[in-house]
């Protein structure tokens, strides 16, 4: 059985794009050979800077020939019907066969498909491959058609089996497929031709090709951490950056270089983001200091000087950069140290969003906010405040304009350089987490102040200039913003009613003349009294609630709470308190998973549908007055008794908002009412007696429904 | 060329050899203000339409924000840029540039070049395309673009862009720091002149005219009035009345829309364009390169045959 090598040899594919192009050469080249008729026993992709290769190992010479009836019309069919079903199945109309059938005679057609060679086949696959890549962006070039990430220069596709290799004849867009290949750029650009996937590895290497992505990495970073622990030193880790270094060369060369002295005094996280985000520069620390003192770069070459000049060269343009990263740096300074007025100033001329207005305004918002909002997560209203005021100073910074990755930790190196509180300086940069669903919540009262009023603030304001997000289109991450609410207020366990805050967003915006409230109601012209605006914001308030309960069900569902368990308990009061609508479903979701919990479900439910039934008929609600004194059963007696004690439970469990031990009580009612509905029947004949078993059940209602709405559980 | 380059104006002459050899036409700079080498009609016009072309020049760039009064070792508000376009690209492009980098004395062997992706995209005209930024040693020496659109059009064929930052590179050759230091001349001719000593004066006087004295409100009507001409030259009828010739004023209109890019430069260096405004100045921009691309296809040199 032979073996398959592709190689598609191209001018430089960026070095983001290389893995993903390495699955999906792999993915549809052996689709299109298995769903060809062919077999293999494994494959392999790779890439460097300039190819993608693919080796398939042990693939069938040739594809089974297959012989396929398919049934037809009947005899006597209108033309079109033959003809069409003819032509659906690739046969002549002269070539039907008419056989007996049920129900008389009908026209067969045989399709036969030959088997075919791996040869043809290959070359079909590969070339719809090639046309039909996802590319994430793609280009023509010179004068062609087709499309590449790059100029494709060569193609080789290669079958091995005993007798030899041979090349599999394609051509794509005037490029035909040989067995030939080309090293390394610079020390080995002749071409040389390869006769299987081991004689191409191999003499890639001798030709100073590495095919291997992760055997560059392993490369890079052994020779990297080597390098730096004969200093007394280590590498900074970083997997991103190493994997784009090594899709950057085909031939890795490690070298370490020095940082100018004048510069170790910058903060470590300003050295290595620029030298990585300009040079691709890994950071070599100094584990006792803590600081960054060196550079790895990765050349592409060997040379004669053993890359003197390369690292020469290199370290000029490192030099040059952190000239400009400490004039930052040194001016920003000056800046803070002053108390950082002039960046604060210069926020109103930076557009938030043209209806919401400047940053300036914005940090305005969300100082009253955090005010607000100080009492409810136990910070120091005043530090709250300023923290507010100071969290974005530094988008004016010169540094963060240069590195806006850096924006948060400049503020808060920024902020203890104009000597505010640790906790003012540490909300800088907690204030915008959490960034993601993996990312921290902060915990210090004063960042989680300021991170719940930001994001708090970005939200009422969307939604009062009626911009939410609509499918999957959600420029200003308003879905993260909610979602970093969520987490901050149950992660730290925090009471706050949400719409209260709502509110006074909605109301801070109104007296900024910002918002756009009336649109729906066209009929309000004129504010007349705050009644127009209470009414107005609680018809935003509600759907940014909605909002919130939508993202909280799919944080919830991670978790494993049910979704109909959450709907139980967003039906009942105060479901803008998250933690508390959080622990009554947990609590909730506790008991059904008990078996009294559960069974306790079927009897409020067939309690409900008795009682809905009959007051639905009877045309009354049954709502008050079941009198014990009309309890002609035993069955019955109890469940007065269980309700009684139950009630005296879950009364001031709920005033506690303990919903556990509400739960346990109403579960326990679960054998009392099971024995009721066994013993009694509810359509007695006496109507007074009817009457009282079905305020009986109303009991159990209003006692269950006091707990969540168990109307929403499934099932 | 025998040796290192000694000298700016060196490196520049052997560009323009090379590109000679490789049987580029060699232009001159066009005679206007504007921010890059791609502005030069022989680029941003010659790119559109079937027919094939290859051109080399030098371009005087002007980016007035980046002016900081000479003082600064490589920033300037008028520097040179070497531009070579090429249509179709032809399949040797890389090769050909770093037979350019080795006329000027890098000597692949001993450094560390390097193609890293960078697209590239010019807002104002329209354009887009892929290719890479060319790192030697870890400095960006040249960007490297196949052009995939210009004006709003797919470009068919397409060009391959080169563009040379000059002074950056030549710095680098040269191994000079500050780049007012950088000989223009050879150092041993009767009258060295550095580049300071060319530049220098030049780039306080403008960096302070850039920055405080431009009059904003005389460059805002500046701006409006090329946008009107530019309208009304391409509102004309596309044959001449008076000849009774087919002649589309493709390249008339593209001189006001390059006026008008550089007057948005000028606004923006005395910072009274607010972000907002920005993105607006640019669409107007494009509004116009856009409408002057459709022009130059009407014309021969655009691919319009007469029918």
């Amino acid at each position: 059985m032979p073996d398959l090598l592709i190689e598609l040899f191209s001018e430089e594919i960026p070095a983001r794009m290389q893995a993903q192009a390495c699955a999906d050469l792999k993915k549809r080249v052996t689709d299109g050979l298995v769903e060809a008729g062919l077999t293999y026993a494994s494959a392999a992709a790779f890439s460097t800077p300039r190819r993608l290769a693919l080796s398939v190992e042990d693939l069938t010479a040739e594809s089974r020939a297959v012989r396929e009836e398919r049934k037809g019309p009947k005899v006597g069919a209108p033309d079109k019907a033959v003809e069409g079903f003819a032509r659906g199945a690739g046969v002549e109309v002269s070539a039907l066969e008419v056989r007996d059938d049920k129900k008389g005679q009908v026209y067969f057609a045989v399709i036969e498909r030959p088997g075919r060679t791996a040869e043809e086949i290959v070359a079909e696959v590969l070339e719809a491959t090639i046309r039909n890549f996802p590319w994430p962006k793609s280009m023509r070039w010179g004068a062609g058609s087709l499309r590449w990430v790059r100029p494709l220069h060569s193609i080789l596709c290669l079958l091995t089996d005993e007798e030899g290799a041979r090349t599999v004849p394609l051509e794509v867009d005037g490029i035909a497929a040989g067995r030939e290949t080309r090293g390394h750029r610079f020390m080995a650009p002749d071409a040389f031709s390869v006769n299987s996937f081991e004689d191409y590895e191999a003499k890639l290497k001798r030709a100073k090709v590495m095919l291997r992505a992760e055997e560059r990495a392993d490369m890079i970073w052994n020779e990297a951490t080597n390098q730096a622990f004969a200093l007394g030193l280590e590498v900074v880790e970083d997997r991103g950056l190493l994997a784009e270094v090594a899709g950057l060369v085909e031939w890795p060369v490690v070298l370490l270089g020095r940082i100018d002295n004048q510069f170790l005094d910058l903060p470590p996280e300003v050295l290595q983001t620029s030298m990585k985000e300009h040079q691709k520069f890994f950071s070599v620390r100094n584990p006792k200091t803590g600081r960054i003192e060196r550079f790895v770069t990765v050349a592409n070459i060997e040379t004669a000087d053993d890359g003197a000049t390369i690292l020469g060269g290199n370290q000029k343009v490192l030099s040059a950069r952190l000239a400009d990263a400490k004039f930052f740096w040194d001016n920003d300074l000056r800046v803070a140290r002053e108390g950082m007025g002039p960046w604060l100033e210069s926020l109103s001329e930076v557009t938030f969003h043209n209806k919401l207005g400047s940053q300036r305004d914005r940090i305005e918002r969300i100082a009253a906010l955090a005010r607000e909002l100080a009492p409810v997560t136990g910070a120091d209203a005043i530090e709250a405040e300023e923290a507010a005021r100071l969290a974005k100073a530094d988008l004016s910074s010169e540094m963060v304009y240069e590195f806006p990755e850096l924006q948060g930790l400049m503020g808060r190196y920024y902020a203890a350089e104009a000597g505010k509180s640790d906790a003012v300086a540490a909300a800088a940069q907690e204030h915008y987490q959490p960034l993601g669903p993996s990312d921290a919540v902060p915990t210090s009262p004063v960042s989680v102040t300021v991170a719940l009023a930001d994001k708090l603030d970005t939200l009422t304001g969307f939604w009062a200039i009626d911009e939410k997000p609509t499918g999957s289109k959600d420029p200003f991450a308003l879905r993260r913003a909610a979602l970093g609410v969520i987490r901050l207020v149950l992660e730290n366990d925090l009471k706050l009613s949400l719409n209260e805050y709502f509110h006074s967003s909605f109301w801070w915006l109104l007296n900024e003349g910002r918002g756009n409230w009336f649109e729906e109601e066209p009929k309000v012209t004129e504010l007349t009294s705050g009644d127009v605006e209470k009414q107005v914001f609680s018809v935003r308030a509600e759907s940014l609630l909605t909002f919130f309960h939508d993202r909280l069900k799919v944080y919830l569902r991670d978790q494993g709470i049910r979704h109909d368990v959450i709907d139980a308990c967003i039906a009942m009061p105060g479901n803008d308190d998250l933690a508390l609508l959080v622990r009554r479903a947990k609590a909730l979701q506790a008991t059904l998973e008990t078996d009294d919990g559960e069974n306790l479900i079927q009897g409020f439910k067939r309690a409900n549908n008795i009682l809905t039934q009959a007051e639905e008929k009877d045309g009354v609600e049954y709502s008050f007055g079941a009198d014990r004194k009309f309890a002609e059963e035993g069955a019955e007696v109890a469940l007065f008794d269980a309700l009684d004690a139950a009630q005296a439970e879950i009364d001031p469990a709920m005033a506690e908002q303990d919903f556990g031990t509400a739960m346990t009580a109403m579960a326990e009612l679960r054998g009392p009412i099971d024995r009721f509905f066994t013993d009694v029947q509810v359509n007695a004949e006496s109507t007074v007696v009817r009457r009282n078993r079905l305020n009986l059940l109303s009991r159990i209602r209003t006692i269950c429904l006091s707990v969540a709405d168990l109307t929403r559980l499934d099932g | 060329m025998t040796g290192k380059p000694r000298s700016f104006q060196q490196i520049i002459l052997a560009l323009q050899g090379y590109w000679a050899e490789q049987g580029c036409a060699m232009m001159q700079p066009y005679d206007m203000e504007v921010g890059a080498g791609t502005f030069h009609p022989a680029t941003t016009l010659r790119a559109l339409g079937p027919n094939p072309w290859a051109a080399a020049y030098v371009q005087p760039s002007r980016r007035p924000t980046d002016g900081r009064y000479g003082e600064n070792p490589n920033r300037l508000q008028h520097y040179y840029q070497y531009q070579v376009i090429i249509k179709p690209s032809p399949p040797d492009l890389q090769e050909l540039y770093l037979g350019s980098l080795r006329a000027i004395g890098i000597d692949a062997a001993l450094h560390d070049i390097r193609f890293v992706e960078d697209d590239w995209e010019s807002p104002t005209l329209g354009a887009w395309g892929l290719g890479w930024e060319v790192w030697c040693d870890g400095m960006e020496v040249s960007q490297f673009t196949y052009f995939q659109q210009v004006g709003g059009h797919d470009c068919r064929p397409v060009s391959g862009e080169l563009t040379y930052g000059l002074e950056r590179l030549a710095m680098y050759v040269l191994g000079v720091d500050h780049v007012m230091d950088m000989p223009f001349n050879d150092p041993d001719a009767p009258i060295a002149l550095t580049y300071g000593d060319v530049f220098r004066q030049t780039e306080q006087e403008y960096a302070r005219w850039n920055f405080d004295v431009a009059d904003t409100d005389t460059l805002l009507q500046h701006f409006k009035d090329a946008e009107a001409e530019c309208a009304r030259i391409l509102d004309q009828v596309d044959t001449d009345p008076k000849t009774d010739r087919h002649i589309v004023m493709a390249h008339p209109a593209y001189d006001q829309a390059i006026k008008a890019s550089h007057l948005f430069n000028l606004l923006d260096a005395r910072g009274v364009i607010s972000v907002t405004e920005r993105q607006a100045y640019i669409g107007r921009v494009r509004a116009l390169s856009k409408a002057c691309a459709d022009a130059f296809l009407r014309t021969a040199a655009g691919g319009h045959s007469p029918a």
